[in-house]
Protein backbone atom coordinates (compact mmCIF):
# COMPACT_ATOMS: atom_id res chain seq x y z
CA UNK A 1 0.00 0.00 0.00
CA UNK A 2 1.25 3.82 -1.28
CA UNK A 3 2.78 5.55 1.76
CA UNK A 4 0.82 8.05 3.34
CA UNK A 5 3.43 10.69 2.84
CA UNK A 6 3.82 12.67 -0.33
CA UNK A 7 7.68 14.38 -0.56
CA UNK A 8 8.68 17.04 -3.02
CA UNK A 9 12.25 18.30 -2.48
CA UNK A 10 14.17 20.81 -4.76
CA UNK A 11 17.69 21.67 -4.49
CA UNK A 12 18.57 25.12 -5.54
CA UNK A 13 21.78 26.77 -5.11
CA UNK A 14 22.69 25.72 -1.85
CA UNK A 15 19.47 25.75 0.15
CA UNK A 16 16.46 22.93 -0.47
CA UNK A 17 13.29 23.25 -0.38
CA UNK A 18 10.99 20.80 0.96
CA UNK A 19 7.12 20.23 0.90
CA UNK A 20 5.21 17.17 2.21
CA UNK A 21 1.87 16.03 2.01
CA UNK A 22 0.78 13.59 4.66
CA UNK A 23 -2.25 11.49 4.68
CA UNK A 24 -3.96 11.51 8.14
CA UNK A 25 -7.51 12.67 9.52
CA UNK A 26 -6.07 14.97 12.20
CA UNK A 27 -9.34 14.69 13.82
CA UNK A 28 -8.85 17.01 16.94
CA UNK A 29 -11.68 15.37 19.33
CA UNK A 30 -14.05 18.17 18.94
CA UNK A 31 -16.11 17.03 16.35
CA UNK A 32 -19.30 14.86 16.69
CA UNK A 33 -19.95 12.06 13.84
CA UNK A 34 -23.46 11.38 12.32
CA UNK A 35 -24.63 9.80 15.15
CA UNK A 36 -24.19 12.63 17.38
CA UNK A 37 -20.48 10.70 18.75
CA UNK A 38 -17.68 12.64 19.28
CA UNK A 39 -14.92 11.26 17.04
CA UNK A 40 -11.91 10.43 19.64
CA UNK A 41 -8.37 12.48 18.56
CA UNK A 42 -6.55 10.95 16.15
CA UNK A 43 -3.30 13.55 15.23
CA UNK A 44 -0.13 13.54 13.89
CA UNK A 45 2.10 14.60 17.04
CA UNK A 46 5.23 15.01 15.56
CA UNK A 47 7.14 15.23 12.29
CA UNK A 48 10.84 14.44 11.85
CA UNK A 49 12.63 15.45 8.66
CA UNK A 50 16.52 14.09 8.31
CA UNK A 51 19.15 14.60 6.22
CA UNK A 52 22.33 12.89 6.55
CA UNK A 53 21.54 10.63 9.22
CA UNK A 54 20.54 14.39 11.20
CA UNK A 55 17.55 15.62 11.56
CA UNK A 56 17.25 19.26 9.92
CA UNK A 57 13.78 19.99 10.76
CA UNK A 58 11.14 19.10 13.63
CA UNK A 59 7.70 19.79 13.59
CA UNK A 60 5.48 19.35 17.14
CA UNK A 61 1.85 19.04 16.07
CA UNK A 62 -1.33 19.63 17.85
CA UNK A 63 -4.70 18.63 16.78
CA UNK A 64 -5.31 21.96 15.08
CA UNK A 65 -3.52 21.34 11.81
CA UNK A 66 -5.50 20.96 9.19
CA UNK A 67 -6.71 17.32 7.84
CA UNK A 68 -4.36 15.67 5.44
CA UNK A 69 -1.94 18.20 6.32
CA UNK A 70 1.14 20.48 4.42
CA UNK A 71 4.22 21.41 5.51
CA UNK A 72 6.98 23.79 3.72
CA UNK A 73 10.22 24.84 4.91
CA UNK A 74 13.93 25.01 3.64
CA UNK A 75 17.42 24.49 4.92
CA UNK A 76 20.53 23.96 3.66
CA UNK A 77 23.27 21.82 2.67
CA UNK A 78 21.52 19.26 0.35
CA UNK A 79 22.11 18.32 -2.82
CA UNK A 80 20.23 16.96 -6.04
CA UNK A 81 20.33 12.96 -5.15
CA UNK A 82 20.53 13.02 -1.48
CA UNK A 83 17.87 11.32 0.52
CA UNK A 84 15.64 13.65 2.47
CA UNK A 85 14.03 11.21 5.13
CA UNK A 86 10.60 12.43 6.59
CA UNK A 87 8.85 10.14 9.76
CA UNK A 88 5.97 10.97 11.47
CA UNK A 89 4.04 9.66 14.78
CA UNK A 90 0.50 10.41 16.30
CA UNK A 91 -1.13 10.30 19.31
CA UNK A 92 -2.17 6.65 18.55
CA UNK A 93 1.39 5.77 18.38
CA UNK A 94 1.11 5.06 14.82
CA UNK A 95 3.99 5.88 12.73
CA UNK A 96 5.40 6.48 8.85
CA UNK A 97 8.27 7.75 7.35
CA UNK A 98 9.52 7.84 3.32
CA UNK A 99 12.79 8.78 2.10
CA UNK A 100 12.88 10.66 -1.01
CA UNK A 101 15.59 12.07 -3.31
CA UNK A 102 16.10 15.75 -3.29
CA UNK A 103 15.92 16.78 -6.97
CA UNK B 1 -0.90 22.00 -11.27
CA UNK B 2 2.44 23.28 -12.10
CA UNK B 3 4.27 20.05 -13.39
CA UNK B 4 5.53 18.87 -10.26
CA UNK B 5 9.09 17.20 -9.63
CA UNK B 6 7.92 14.91 -6.58
CA UNK B 7 9.09 11.74 -5.77
CA UNK B 8 7.68 9.11 -3.71
CA UNK B 9 9.57 6.18 -3.04
CA UNK B 10 7.58 4.25 -0.93
CA UNK B 11 8.92 2.32 2.05
CA UNK B 12 6.51 -0.59 3.08
CA UNK B 13 5.37 0.94 6.49
CA UNK B 14 6.69 0.21 9.48
CA UNK B 15 6.27 0.54 13.36
CA UNK B 16 7.14 2.90 15.29
CA UNK B 17 10.51 4.56 14.28
CA UNK B 18 12.86 3.26 16.23
CA UNK B 19 14.80 6.54 16.99
CA UNK B 20 11.87 8.19 17.94
CA UNK B 21 10.75 5.45 20.34
CA UNK B 22 13.65 5.42 21.96
CA UNK B 23 14.60 8.79 22.88
CA UNK B 24 10.57 9.52 23.89
CA UNK B 25 11.34 6.73 26.66
CA UNK B 26 14.15 9.27 27.72
CA UNK B 27 12.95 12.23 28.19
CA UNK B 28 14.92 15.09 29.15
CA UNK B 29 12.12 16.62 31.27
CA UNK B 30 13.66 19.64 32.82
CA UNK B 31 14.87 20.73 29.16
CA UNK B 32 12.91 23.77 27.80
CA UNK B 33 11.75 23.19 24.41
CA UNK B 34 13.44 24.38 21.54
CA UNK B 35 16.99 25.32 23.40
CA UNK B 36 18.96 22.42 22.77
CA UNK B 37 20.65 22.78 19.76
CA UNK B 38 23.49 20.43 21.13
CA UNK B 39 21.09 17.88 22.08
CA UNK B 40 20.14 15.49 19.15
CA UNK B 41 17.21 17.56 18.76
CA UNK B 42 14.91 14.19 18.43
CA UNK B 43 15.76 13.57 22.16
CA UNK B 44 13.07 16.59 23.43
CA UNK B 45 9.83 15.31 24.46
CA UNK B 46 6.69 16.67 22.20
CA UNK B 47 6.22 19.65 24.25
CA UNK B 48 2.52 17.87 25.28
CA UNK B 49 2.01 20.39 28.13
CA UNK B 50 1.97 23.72 25.68
CA UNK B 51 -0.47 21.90 23.84
CA UNK B 52 -2.88 21.68 26.48
CA UNK B 53 -3.11 25.42 27.52
CA UNK B 54 -5.89 27.65 26.60
CA UNK B 55 -4.63 31.03 26.49
CA UNK B 56 -1.68 32.63 24.63
CA UNK B 57 -0.03 33.54 27.85
CA UNK B 58 0.21 29.82 29.15
CA UNK B 59 1.14 28.25 25.68
CA UNK B 60 4.29 30.61 25.07
CA UNK B 61 5.18 30.37 28.77
CA UNK B 62 4.85 26.76 28.68
CA UNK B 63 6.79 25.95 25.36
CA UNK B 64 9.95 28.96 25.78
CA UNK B 65 9.47 29.66 29.50
CA UNK B 66 9.99 33.65 28.43
CA UNK B 67 7.58 36.01 27.11
CA UNK B 68 7.42 37.75 23.24
CA UNK B 69 8.08 41.39 22.15
CA UNK B 70 6.31 42.43 19.36
CA UNK B 71 8.51 42.80 16.38
CA UNK B 72 8.02 43.82 12.52
CA UNK B 73 10.77 41.15 11.87
CA UNK B 74 8.36 38.44 12.08
CA UNK B 75 6.28 38.47 8.82
CA UNK B 76 3.03 36.47 9.49
CA UNK B 77 0.98 35.45 6.29
CA UNK B 78 -2.42 34.46 6.83
CA UNK B 79 -5.87 35.39 5.14
CA UNK B 80 -8.22 38.12 5.67
CA UNK B 81 -10.98 36.12 5.62
CA UNK B 82 -9.97 32.66 5.63
CA UNK B 83 -11.96 30.78 2.75
CA UNK B 84 -13.08 28.07 5.23
CA UNK B 85 -11.49 27.38 8.97
CA UNK B 86 -10.70 23.82 8.60
CA UNK B 87 -8.16 24.77 6.15
CA UNK B 88 -6.45 28.00 6.39
CA UNK B 89 -2.93 28.52 5.02
CA UNK B 90 -0.52 30.32 7.30
CA UNK B 91 3.54 31.53 6.51
CA UNK B 92 5.30 32.58 9.15
CA UNK B 93 9.13 33.99 7.91
CA UNK B 94 11.67 35.98 10.14
CA UNK B 95 14.58 38.20 9.41
CA UNK B 96 16.01 37.76 13.15
CA UNK B 97 19.64 35.80 12.62
CA UNK B 98 19.87 32.60 15.24
CA UNK B 99 16.32 31.65 14.70
CA UNK B 100 15.48 28.31 16.66
CA UNK B 101 12.22 27.54 16.69
CA UNK B 102 8.91 29.00 15.12
CA UNK B 103 5.49 28.41 16.96
CA UNK B 104 2.06 29.23 15.73
CA UNK B 105 -1.11 30.05 18.29
CA UNK B 106 -4.85 30.44 17.30
CA UNK B 107 -6.15 32.40 20.25
CA UNK B 108 -10.21 31.60 20.21
CA UNK B 109 -9.47 28.21 19.49
CA UNK B 110 -9.80 25.50 22.32
CA UNK B 111 -6.00 25.07 23.01
CA UNK B 112 -4.17 28.35 21.31
CA UNK B 113 -1.17 26.13 20.61
CA UNK B 114 -1.72 24.94 17.01
CA UNK B 115 1.81 24.38 16.07
CA UNK B 116 5.49 24.74 16.61
CA UNK B 117 8.94 24.04 14.93
CA UNK B 118 12.06 23.82 15.79
CA UNK B 119 14.35 25.14 13.43
CA UNK B 120 17.60 23.40 13.29
CA UNK B 121 20.73 24.57 12.11
CA UNK B 122 20.86 24.68 8.63
CA UNK B 123 17.15 25.48 8.66
CA UNK B 124 15.64 28.94 7.01
CA UNK B 125 13.55 30.62 10.02
CA UNK B 126 10.38 29.86 7.67
CA UNK B 127 7.69 27.33 8.01
CA UNK B 128 4.22 27.25 5.89
CA UNK B 129 1.36 25.11 7.10
CA UNK B 130 -2.78 24.90 7.24
CA UNK B 131 -4.21 25.25 10.05
CA UNK B 132 -8.00 24.86 11.64
CA UNK B 133 -9.71 27.66 12.99
CA UNK B 134 -13.06 27.41 15.30
CA UNK B 135 -13.66 31.11 14.92
CA UNK B 136 -12.46 34.42 13.51
CA UNK B 137 -9.45 35.20 16.02
CA UNK B 138 -5.66 36.82 16.51
CA UNK B 139 -3.16 34.48 14.76
CA UNK B 140 0.14 34.86 16.61
CA UNK B 141 3.53 33.91 15.16
CA UNK B 142 6.08 33.50 17.70
CA UNK B 143 9.67 33.42 16.55
CA UNK B 144 12.67 32.38 19.07
CA UNK B 145 16.09 33.64 17.93
CA UNK B 146 19.41 34.02 19.80
CA UNK B 147 17.63 33.03 23.21
CA UNK B 148 14.89 35.81 23.11
CA UNK B 149 10.81 35.97 21.57
CA UNK B 150 9.58 37.76 18.93
CA UNK B 151 5.82 38.38 17.96
CA UNK B 152 3.36 39.15 14.95
CA UNK B 153 -0.12 39.43 15.28
CA UNK B 154 -2.86 39.21 12.73
CA UNK B 155 -6.89 38.72 12.98
CA UNK B 156 -7.97 36.00 10.26
CA UNK B 157 -11.64 35.98 9.71
CA UNK B 158 -13.73 32.70 10.13
CA UNK B 159 -17.24 32.23 8.83
CA UNK B 160 -20.11 30.46 8.86
CA UNK B 161 -20.41 28.40 5.98
CA UNK B 162 -23.08 29.67 3.20
CA UNK B 163 -25.48 27.60 1.04
CA UNK B 164 -27.16 26.75 4.28
CA UNK B 165 -24.92 24.55 5.24
CA UNK C 1 -69.26 42.59 -25.13
CA UNK C 2 -70.04 41.05 -28.36
CA UNK C 3 -70.95 37.16 -28.74
CA UNK C 4 -68.66 36.05 -31.57
CA UNK C 5 -70.72 33.90 -33.90
CA UNK C 6 -70.48 30.71 -34.20
CA UNK C 7 -68.45 30.62 -37.27
CA UNK C 8 -65.91 32.87 -36.15
CA UNK C 9 -65.67 30.47 -33.05
CA UNK C 10 -64.97 28.03 -35.42
CA UNK C 11 -62.31 29.80 -37.04
CA UNK C 12 -61.02 30.43 -33.78
CA UNK C 13 -60.69 26.94 -32.28
CA UNK C 14 -59.19 25.95 -35.48
CA UNK C 15 -56.89 28.51 -35.46
CA UNK C 16 -55.82 27.58 -31.86
CA UNK C 17 -55.41 23.62 -32.47
CA UNK C 18 -53.11 24.48 -35.16
CA UNK C 19 -50.84 27.05 -33.56
CA UNK C 20 -50.91 24.80 -30.37
CA UNK C 21 -47.53 24.33 -29.20
CA UNK C 22 -46.46 21.75 -26.51
CA UNK C 23 -48.30 23.10 -23.10
CA UNK C 24 -48.35 26.38 -22.48
CA UNK C 25 -46.51 26.75 -19.02
CA UNK C 26 -42.99 26.82 -20.81
CA UNK C 27 -41.78 28.72 -23.41
CA UNK C 28 -43.54 27.36 -26.67
CA UNK C 29 -40.26 28.98 -28.85
CA UNK C 30 -38.11 26.26 -30.34
CA UNK C 31 -35.25 24.71 -28.91
CA UNK C 32 -31.71 26.31 -29.53
CA UNK C 33 -28.74 25.11 -28.24
CA UNK C 34 -26.36 27.42 -29.95
CA UNK C 35 -28.26 30.41 -29.34
CA UNK C 36 -28.38 29.52 -25.43
CA UNK C 37 -24.78 28.60 -25.21
CA UNK C 38 -23.58 31.91 -26.93
CA UNK C 39 -25.79 33.89 -25.01
CA UNK C 40 -25.20 32.36 -21.52
CA UNK C 41 -21.73 33.11 -22.18
CA UNK C 42 -22.29 36.27 -23.29
CA UNK C 43 -24.20 36.58 -20.49
CA UNK C 44 -21.10 35.64 -17.99
CA UNK C 45 -18.74 37.05 -20.42
CA UNK C 46 -19.94 40.91 -20.10
CA UNK C 47 -21.10 40.33 -16.25
CA UNK C 48 -17.25 39.76 -15.79
CA UNK C 49 -15.15 41.23 -18.20
CA UNK C 50 -11.95 41.21 -16.05
CA UNK C 51 -11.90 37.75 -16.09
CA UNK C 52 -10.15 35.20 -18.44
CA UNK C 53 -12.36 33.22 -20.09
CA UNK C 54 -10.80 30.39 -19.38
CA UNK C 55 -10.37 31.45 -15.76
CA UNK C 56 -14.23 31.04 -15.24
CA UNK C 57 -13.46 27.31 -14.33
CA UNK C 58 -11.75 27.99 -11.21
CA UNK C 59 -15.64 28.90 -9.52
CA UNK C 60 -15.20 31.45 -6.44
CA UNK C 61 -11.65 31.96 -6.86
CA UNK C 62 -11.84 33.82 -9.96
CA UNK C 63 -14.33 35.81 -8.38
CA UNK C 64 -12.45 36.78 -5.07
CA UNK C 65 -8.88 38.04 -5.06
CA UNK C 66 -8.30 36.56 -1.20
CA UNK C 67 -9.89 33.24 -1.94
CA UNK C 68 -7.70 33.34 -5.08
CA UNK C 69 -4.49 33.43 -2.78
CA UNK C 70 -5.57 31.03 -0.64
CA UNK C 71 -6.40 28.73 -3.36
CA UNK C 72 -3.00 29.35 -5.38
CA UNK C 73 -1.21 28.28 -1.91
CA UNK C 74 -3.23 25.03 -1.66
CA UNK C 75 -2.61 24.11 -5.20
CA UNK C 76 1.18 24.42 -4.61
CA UNK C 77 0.66 20.69 -3.15
CA UNK C 78 -3.37 20.23 -3.77
CA UNK C 79 -5.28 18.33 -1.18
CA UNK C 80 -6.54 15.80 -3.73
CA UNK C 81 -3.13 14.12 -4.44
CA UNK C 82 -4.45 11.17 -2.50
CA UNK C 83 -7.97 10.55 -4.25
CA UNK C 84 -5.48 11.02 -7.28
CA UNK C 85 -3.21 8.06 -6.61
CA UNK C 86 -5.90 5.72 -5.53
CA UNK C 87 -7.97 6.69 -9.05
CA UNK C 88 -4.86 5.27 -10.92
CA UNK C 89 -4.43 2.35 -8.85
CA UNK C 90 -8.23 1.83 -8.97
CA UNK C 91 -8.55 2.01 -12.86
CA UNK C 92 -5.53 -0.83 -13.34
CA UNK C 93 -6.83 -2.55 -10.64
CA UNK C 94 -8.01 -6.40 -12.17
CA UNK C 95 -11.61 -7.17 -11.76
CA UNK C 96 -12.75 -10.99 -10.97
CA UNK C 97 -12.81 -11.45 -14.63
CA UNK C 98 -9.23 -10.18 -15.32
CA UNK C 99 -10.51 -7.00 -16.59
CA UNK C 100 -10.19 -3.38 -15.45
CA UNK C 101 -11.92 -0.19 -14.82
CA UNK C 102 -9.58 1.29 -17.59
CA UNK C 103 -10.35 -1.27 -20.23
CA UNK C 104 -14.24 0.22 -20.61
CA UNK C 105 -13.04 3.59 -21.81
CA UNK C 106 -11.72 4.39 -25.19
CA UNK C 107 -7.76 4.95 -24.92
CA UNK C 108 -7.72 3.62 -21.45
CA UNK C 109 -9.69 6.25 -19.78
CA UNK C 110 -6.69 8.66 -20.23
CA UNK C 111 -7.57 12.10 -21.84
CA UNK C 112 -11.74 11.18 -22.20
CA UNK C 113 -13.43 12.63 -19.57
CA UNK C 114 -14.51 15.87 -21.50
CA UNK C 115 -16.22 13.41 -23.87
CA UNK C 116 -18.67 12.83 -20.75
CA UNK C 117 -21.74 13.83 -20.12
CA UNK C 118 -22.71 12.89 -24.17
CA UNK C 119 -26.11 11.55 -25.27
CA UNK C 120 -26.03 7.45 -25.98
CA UNK C 121 -28.52 6.53 -28.82
CA UNK C 122 -28.46 3.05 -27.88
CA UNK C 123 -29.03 3.47 -24.41
CA UNK C 124 -31.20 6.56 -25.21
CA UNK C 125 -30.27 8.48 -22.44
CA UNK C 126 -27.58 10.93 -21.30
CA UNK C 127 -24.40 9.20 -19.78
CA UNK C 128 -22.07 10.94 -17.63
CA UNK C 129 -18.53 9.86 -16.29
CA UNK C 130 -20.33 8.39 -13.02
CA UNK C 131 -22.84 6.44 -14.86
CA UNK C 132 -20.26 5.28 -17.08
CA UNK C 133 -18.19 3.87 -14.48
CA UNK C 134 -20.54 1.99 -12.31
CA UNK C 135 -21.83 0.88 -15.76
CA UNK C 136 -18.38 -0.48 -15.83
CA UNK C 137 -18.64 -2.24 -12.89
CA UNK C 138 -21.77 -3.96 -13.28
CA UNK C 139 -21.51 -5.03 -16.46
CA UNK C 140 -18.11 -6.85 -15.17
CA UNK C 141 -19.99 -8.49 -12.08
CA UNK C 142 -18.23 -5.56 -9.78
CA UNK C 143 -19.87 -4.18 -6.87
CA UNK C 144 -20.76 -0.32 -8.27
CA UNK C 145 -19.02 2.15 -6.08
CA UNK C 146 -21.46 5.06 -3.86
CA UNK C 147 -22.12 7.81 -6.45
CA UNK C 148 -20.68 10.68 -4.33
CA UNK C 149 -17.31 10.13 -2.90
CA UNK C 150 -14.61 7.99 -2.08
CA UNK C 151 -13.60 5.40 -4.90
CA UNK C 152 -16.10 7.43 -7.85
CA UNK C 153 -14.45 10.63 -6.71
CA UNK C 154 -10.88 9.32 -6.54
CA UNK C 155 -11.75 7.62 -10.21
CA UNK C 156 -13.17 10.63 -11.64
CA UNK C 157 -10.84 12.91 -10.63
CA UNK C 158 -7.54 10.62 -12.09
CA UNK C 159 -9.57 10.68 -15.32
CA UNK C 160 -10.34 14.68 -15.19
CA UNK C 161 -6.46 15.02 -14.50
CA UNK C 162 -5.57 13.24 -17.80
CA UNK C 163 -7.80 15.65 -19.55
CA UNK C 164 -6.48 18.85 -18.23
CA UNK C 165 -6.67 21.71 -20.79
CA UNK C 166 -8.81 19.85 -22.96
CA UNK C 167 -12.10 21.66 -23.71
CA UNK C 168 -15.70 20.76 -23.20
CA UNK C 169 -17.47 19.54 -26.74
CA UNK C 170 -20.53 18.87 -25.95
CA UNK C 171 -22.53 17.47 -29.01
CA UNK C 172 -26.73 17.68 -29.06
CA UNK C 173 -26.80 14.93 -31.89
CA UNK C 174 -29.83 15.37 -34.46
CA UNK C 175 -32.51 13.19 -31.96
CA UNK C 176 -35.06 14.36 -30.85
CA UNK C 177 -34.36 12.23 -27.53
CA UNK C 178 -30.98 14.39 -27.00
CA UNK C 179 -32.59 17.17 -27.26
CA UNK C 180 -35.25 16.85 -24.66
CA UNK C 181 -32.36 16.00 -21.89
CA UNK C 182 -30.80 19.06 -23.02
CA UNK C 183 -34.07 21.20 -22.48
CA UNK C 184 -34.86 18.90 -19.25
CA UNK C 185 -31.48 19.98 -17.81
CA UNK C 186 -32.04 23.31 -19.12
CA UNK C 187 -35.48 23.79 -17.15
CA UNK C 188 -34.28 21.76 -14.03
CA UNK C 189 -31.68 24.69 -13.86
CA UNK C 190 -34.17 27.80 -13.84
CA UNK C 191 -36.53 25.63 -11.78
CA UNK C 192 -36.78 27.17 -8.33
CA UNK C 193 -36.79 24.24 -5.57
CA UNK C 194 -36.67 23.54 -1.89
CA UNK C 195 -38.00 25.82 0.90
CA UNK C 196 -35.95 28.19 0.06
CA UNK C 197 -37.55 28.08 -3.20
CA UNK C 198 -33.74 28.78 -4.93
CA UNK C 199 -33.24 27.38 -8.82
CA UNK C 200 -29.84 26.74 -9.41
CA UNK C 201 -29.98 30.16 -11.69
CA UNK C 202 -30.95 32.04 -8.43
CA UNK C 203 -27.01 31.74 -7.07
CA UNK C 204 -25.07 30.77 -10.16
CA UNK C 205 -26.42 33.01 -12.92
CA UNK C 206 -27.93 35.98 -10.61
CA UNK C 207 -25.22 36.13 -8.47
CA UNK C 208 -22.07 34.83 -8.70
CA UNK C 209 -19.02 36.36 -7.45
CA UNK C 210 -21.81 37.88 -4.32
CA UNK C 211 -22.11 35.93 -1.39
CA UNK C 212 -24.73 33.49 0.15
CA UNK C 213 -24.26 34.44 4.00
CA UNK C 214 -20.18 34.12 3.56
CA UNK C 215 -19.62 31.89 0.75
CA UNK C 216 -18.47 33.65 -2.60
CA UNK C 217 -20.72 31.63 -5.43
CA UNK C 218 -19.46 30.51 -8.42
CA UNK C 219 -20.82 31.41 -12.01
CA UNK C 220 -22.63 28.60 -13.43
CA UNK C 221 -20.43 29.03 -16.67
CA UNK C 222 -17.35 26.07 -16.00
CA UNK C 223 -18.90 25.29 -12.61
CA UNK C 224 -18.55 21.65 -13.61
CA UNK C 225 -14.80 21.83 -14.90
CA UNK C 226 -13.37 21.24 -12.02
CA UNK C 227 -15.22 17.86 -10.83
CA UNK C 228 -14.90 16.37 -8.61
CA UNK C 229 -13.85 18.25 -5.73
CA UNK C 230 -11.73 18.39 -2.79
CA UNK C 231 -14.11 20.48 -0.33
CA UNK C 232 -12.84 22.42 2.99
CA UNK C 233 -15.99 22.24 3.78
CA UNK C 234 -16.00 18.25 3.34
CA UNK C 235 -12.72 17.91 4.44
CA UNK C 236 -12.48 15.50 1.37
CA UNK C 237 -13.55 14.47 -1.96
CA UNK C 238 -16.84 14.98 -3.51
CA UNK C 239 -18.06 14.33 -6.97
CA UNK C 240 -20.92 16.15 -9.66
CA UNK C 241 -23.30 13.58 -8.23
CA UNK C 242 -22.36 14.75 -4.51
CA UNK C 243 -22.83 18.68 -4.72
CA UNK C 244 -25.81 18.43 -6.96
CA UNK C 245 -27.54 16.57 -3.55
CA UNK C 246 -26.40 18.47 -1.16
CA UNK C 247 -26.88 21.55 -3.17
CA UNK C 248 -31.03 20.40 -3.25
CA UNK C 249 -30.90 19.97 0.58
CA UNK C 250 -28.82 23.26 1.06
CA UNK C 251 -31.78 24.84 -0.45
CA UNK C 252 -33.96 22.66 1.74
CA UNK C 253 -35.18 21.01 -0.93
CA UNK C 254 -35.43 16.80 -1.21
CA UNK C 255 -32.68 15.30 -3.06
CA UNK C 256 -33.38 13.23 -6.39
CA UNK C 257 -30.92 9.89 -6.14
CA UNK C 258 -28.12 10.48 -7.22
CA UNK C 259 -27.45 10.12 -11.08
CA UNK C 260 -31.36 10.46 -11.39
CA UNK C 261 -32.20 11.00 -15.26
CA UNK C 262 -32.80 15.00 -14.18
CA UNK C 263 -29.69 15.67 -12.78
CA UNK C 264 -27.44 13.68 -15.95
CA UNK C 265 -29.87 16.26 -17.91
CA UNK C 266 -28.39 18.60 -15.89
CA UNK C 267 -24.95 18.33 -16.09
CA UNK C 268 -26.04 17.53 -20.11
CA UNK C 269 -26.95 21.14 -20.13
CA UNK C 270 -24.63 22.76 -18.21
CA UNK C 271 -21.88 21.12 -19.41
CA UNK C 272 -22.99 21.84 -22.90
CA UNK C 273 -23.41 25.61 -22.37
CA UNK C 274 -19.62 25.28 -21.14
CA UNK C 275 -18.21 24.02 -24.41
CA UNK C 276 -14.99 25.69 -25.19
CA UNK C 277 -14.13 25.55 -21.21
CA UNK C 278 -11.26 23.47 -20.51
CA UNK C 279 -11.61 20.68 -17.62
CA UNK C 280 -9.27 21.92 -14.55
CA UNK C 281 -10.15 19.05 -12.78
CA UNK C 282 -9.53 17.66 -9.66
CA UNK C 283 -10.22 20.92 -8.28
CA UNK C 284 -10.17 22.33 -4.53
CA UNK C 285 -13.35 24.53 -3.39
CA UNK C 286 -13.77 26.00 0.04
Amino acid sequence: MASTIRVRATASGDSTEVQALIQHPMDSGFVKNAKGELIPPHYIQQVVIEHGGKPVFIADWGPAVSKDPYLKFAFKGGKKGDDLKVSWTDNKGASDTLTAKIQ
Amino acid sequence: MKSSIWNDAPVSRRSVLQGIAAVAVVGFTGIRFGMSEALAAANDKYPEDAFKQKSEADAIKSLYGKTAEKSDKVKLDAPEIAENGAVVPVAVSSSLTDVTSIAILVTENPNTLAAAYRILPGAAPSVSNRLKMAKTSNVIAVVEAGGKLYSATKEVKVTVGGCGG
Amino acid sequence: MRRFSGLAMAGLAIAVAVLSAPPAAMAADTPNPPADLKAFQKFFKDKFPKVKFEDFVNGPYSMDEGLYKQWKEKEEFPPYEFALDLGKELMAKPFKNGKTLADCFPNKGIGIRQDYPHFDAKQGKVITLELAVNQCLEANGEQPYSYVKDEMAAVTAYMAYTSRGKVFDVKIPDDPRALAAYENGKRYFYTRRGQLNFSCATCHVQSPGERIRAEVLAPALGILNAMPIYRSEWSGMGTTSRRFTSCNSQVRGVPLKPQDEEYRDLEYYLSYVSNGLPISGPGARP
